[in-house]
């Protein structure tokens, strides 16, 4: 189960963008948050992931409150969080090629035996190429960028995904593709999912259920 | 009247400089050097330092001469065939001792702008990588030692010890941190914010894998940038150690000795002590801003211009 209990955040103390939000979402359960843009969505989507560190409230992965984020969080707890990025060319660093990127989590965390056979078989979850693993994010289409993107979310095996407009920018094939990869993920691993998004249409059809951002902040 | 030769060679020492900024009217989408001449610098910016490296690494081991050789019967001689820069006061060859005072100031300039890059890059990028009161506390730091005159600072350091060739380094390098360690900072904090580092997080990167991996590549470029800007610096400010006395003994030949020695022989009309010496100062770190300046443009096109000294 993933908590998000009455979270205050923002980058401003005295004018916090996130307002006294909760939102549950159970294991295997993938929920939809929409929103217009600007409305605060991404920065919960930060701070469920351990990345930005709320004013007030409490995020509590599985029945275990966080107490730290970013770096100050365990190890265990920020790798239970795959989070993909809205914009892929800015989630890579430019100077990695696509292997590396997507091995990346694998040698941090001191796995790297492991880097040849995941990232072949994460390229074909994703379909990307192998032809296009040795080059750079400039030298790959933003799609496939993104789709790199998504197998280093993977690559952990996270029990929790966190795609914050994951396919704002991209056609509609690609964010056919790249639904169809986490939604093949989460039947194998029974992974949750929280999909931040604009798209009514397409978080509708994705997620078991979704919520309004509204809703969040006025109950 | 006494103020028209000044000028003039204002006007002459800053002749690399752009018609624009010369009259001190440079502005936004004024004439800039055009390729030619942008290439000309360069080039020939490369020539001279090429032509200094290999005569400083070459002279002294091929040529069994002694720079230190006295021989009081041809003391201050002219520029001759035999003696191309003339002679010094004892009858030392000036050209070979300037070759060897060249080969002592790159050397101090050198390895003083490594380690003065190492120590601010470390300091920068521990500041920005800690954030909170660790940046705030280093920053301050770094905002105290700015504050003292760098070459009092310097003077202070040298004077601890004996005089000789490393103290002058670690007097130039601990002096001279301070900018990098300030651009490093203003760059890695820059980088700090970009969503790949949070991927990394994510990611389980611990702080130290983050910075190493994805935030000190990113500042190389500048670091290395500011590491080649800071050699003229150190030549100069070698010198200026040197010729007040607290750099190197004063039998040694480097560029501020041997300029601080001709002084006496200045006043008595003999120009050439003074002249090459001092030629030797400016010109090869001229050259070497000069291919900073051509670096800098390279990374960092938008600001192609002005060389920064």
């Amino acid at each position: 189960m993933l908590e998000l209990r009455s979270l205050t955040a923002g980058y401003d103390r005295r004018a916090p963008v996130v307002r006294d939000v909760n939102l549950t979402v159970a294991p295997g359960e993938s929920v939809g948050l929409l929103g217009p843009s600007g409305c605060g969505k991404s920065t919960l989507a930060r701070v469920a992931a351990l990345l930005h560190r709320p004013d007030r409230g409490q995020v509590v992965i599985d029945g275990e409150p966080a107490h730290g984020w970013r770096h100050r969080a365990p190890r265990s707890q920020r790798t239970a969080f795959g989070v993909v990025f809205q914009q892929p060319r800015l989630a890579a660093d430019p100077r990695l090629t696509l292997t590396q990127l997507i091995a990346e989590p694998l040698r941090a965390t001191g796995r790297a035996a492991e880097v040849t056979d995941r990232v072949r078989e994460l390229a074909r979850t994703v379909g990307l190429g192998e032809d296009l693993l040795g080059r750079r994010p400039h030298e790959v289409s933003d799609g496939q960028l993104q789709r790199a993107c998504l197998a280093r979310a993977l690559v952990l095996r996270p029990r929790w995904l966190i795609c914050d407009e994951m396919t704002a920018m991209l056609d509609a094939s690609t964010t056919a593709a790249l639904v169809t990869a986490v939604e093949n993920y989460r039947a194998d691993s029974g992974a949750g999912l929280l999909a931040v998004g604009h798209d009514k249409v397409l978080l509708e059809r994705w997620c078991d259920r979704t919520v309004h951002w509204d809703e969040l902040t006025r109950a | 009247m006494a103020d028209a030769p000044t000028a003039s060679a204002a006007e002459a020492d800053v002749s690399w400089r752009s018609a624009a900024s010369r009259s001190g009217r440079a502005v936004v989408g004024a004439r800039k050097p055009s390729r030619s001449t942008r290439a000309w610098r360069v080039w020939s910016s490369a020539a001279i330092v090429t032509a200094v490296v290999l005569a400083v690494l070459i002279v002294p081991p091929l040529a069994d001469l002694d720079e230190q050789a006295v021989h009081l019967a041809d003391k201050l001689l002219p520029p001759s065939l035999e003696h191309p820069f003339g002679t010094d006061d004892v009858g030392r060859d000036l050209l070979l001792r300037c070759v060897y005072g060249l080969r002592v100031s790159l050397l101090v300039g050198v390895v003083a702008a490594v380690v003065a890059t190492v120590i601010g890059t470390a300091v920068g990028a521990l500041a920005a990588a800690s954030g909170g009161w660790v940046d705030r506390l280093v920053m301050r730091l770094v905002d105290v030692f700015s504050s003292v005159p760098h070459l009092l600072l310097g003077i202070f350091i040298v004077a601890m010890f004996r005089p000789g060739v490393w103290p002058v380094v670690i007097s130039v390098a601990l002096t001279h941190w301070l900018s990098t360690a300030r651009i490093v900072r203003a760059e890695v904090l820059s980088l700090r914010s970009r969503p790949y580092v949070d991927a990394a997080i994510s990611g389980g990167a611990s702080r130290w894998r983050v910075t190493v991996r994805h935030l000190l590549p990113g500042v190389l470029p500048q670091a290395g940038l500011a590491a080649v800007l800071m050699v003229p610096h150190a030549i100069w400010h070698e010198s200026a150690l040197s010729f007040l006395g607290l750099g190197l003994p004063t039998h040694q030949a480097s560029l501020g000795t041997l300029v601080q020695g001709a002084r006496s022989s200045l006043l008595a009309g003999d120009w050439w002590p003074t002249l090459f010496p001092g030629l030797f100062i400016i010109v090869p770190t001229l050259a070497i801003a000069g291919l900073a300046g051509a670096w800098r443009d390279r990374i960092n096109p938008r600001r192609r211009s002005e060389l920064m000294l």
